[in-house]
């Protein structure tokens, strides 16, 4: 059985790094819809992925989290992502496959993914 | 309709969290000789009424405004039911809510219980203001992880830094396979 040895030794490694998450003006917000709509058609694995993501690519300025049902049922599962001082994106139907794409081309690069968001499914 | 057990206790307790929790337990506990899989989700939130609690397994009852259905409950009450299972609610206004199911686990339209682990991991990495206390066994074997504990190790190191999310992705995989030989059901 693994102990909570390992996570004395994380601490002990840890200590005196962590600063004072910056929830600035500055920060990005990718928001996942968690409801029963959302989970039943597989947001788990898309939050899983995108946090995983933003934590192995070390975006800082990202912050990955979670609210409930957007109202937008049959378009989930359904990542927002928010910059400050632009207008909010809405990708809808989302794969863990998709959610990587975003995070290559609009979270690094700037340029949202178009084919994926709601604008460009009910035009 | 989930696909898995596991989406219907990450569902269940998201309601539990919604209902400002601060402590979340729960059990999973699976066991051949009796042929049962019981899952209890129990929190500590602000509890319903008892008309909530009459209302809340109708599938056209929400306290949501969003929509006009609230499907989450219903979904884990009928995927009980569908295998011979049972399945109640207990709460109170301001007593907090326990939620109940037994699946029969040999009955063919028992789903599976998936990814369990995900699961659990989602809910104490995106709720870091919630305690959970998860109980896993499996026959007569079986593993605990309580954040309360974690939290203690850890001081003002939150769950969400890479290290501590990995470790407890690890302790939660780990030990359940520990617990129940690695076999999927």
């Amino acid at each position: 059985m693994k102990s909570l040895e390992e996570l004395k030794a994380i601490r002990e490694k840890m200590q005196g790094q962590i600063g004072v998450r910056s929830e600035s003006d500055t920060q990005t917000r990718v928001i996942v819809g968690m409801a029963t709509c959302g989970i039943a058609s597989g947001a788990r694995p898309v939050l899983t992925a995108l946090s995983d993501a933003v934590q192995t690519k070390n975006l800082s300025n990202v912050s990955v989290t979670q609210t409930g049902c957007i109202g937008l049922c049959q378009y989930e599962p359904i990542v927002e992502v928010m910059e400050p001082g632009k207008d909010k994106v809405t990708y809808i139907k989302m794969t863990p496959e998709k959610a990587m794409e975003v995070v290559e081309q609009h979270l690094l690069r700037g340029q949202v993914v178009t084919e994926y968001t709601i604008n460009s499914a009910i035009k | 309709m989930m696909t898995e057990i596991s989406l219907n206790i990450l569902d269940v307790a998201e309601n539990s969290t919604r209902a400002e929790a601060t402590l979340v337990e729960i059990t999973v506990e699976a066991n051949t000789e009796t042929d049962t899989l019981s899952i209890t989700v129990k929190d500590d939130g602000k509890g319903m009424t008892k008309e909530q609690v009459a209302a809340v397994e109708d599938p056209f009852f929400t306290t949501r405004t969003t929509r006009k259905v609230g499907l989450g409950v219903s979904f884990f009450k009928q995927a009980a039911l569908l295998t011979g299972g049972s399945f109640s609610i207990e709460s109170a206004p301001g007593a907090g809510t326990c939620t109940s199911a037994v699946f029969i686990l040999s009955h063919i339209d028992r789903m599976p219980l998936g990814d369990i682990t995900s699961t659990i991991h989602t809910l104490i990495t995106f709720h870091t203001q919630t305690d959970f206390i998860y109980t896993y066994s499996y026959n007569n074997k079986s593993f605990t992880l309580d954040t309360r504990e974690m939290k203690e190790i850890l001081g003002n190191i939150p769950f969400d830094v890479p290290e501590v999310s990995n470790y407890i992705k690890d302790y939660l995989a780990e030990n359940k396979s520990e617990t129940d030989g690695g076999i999927s059901y």
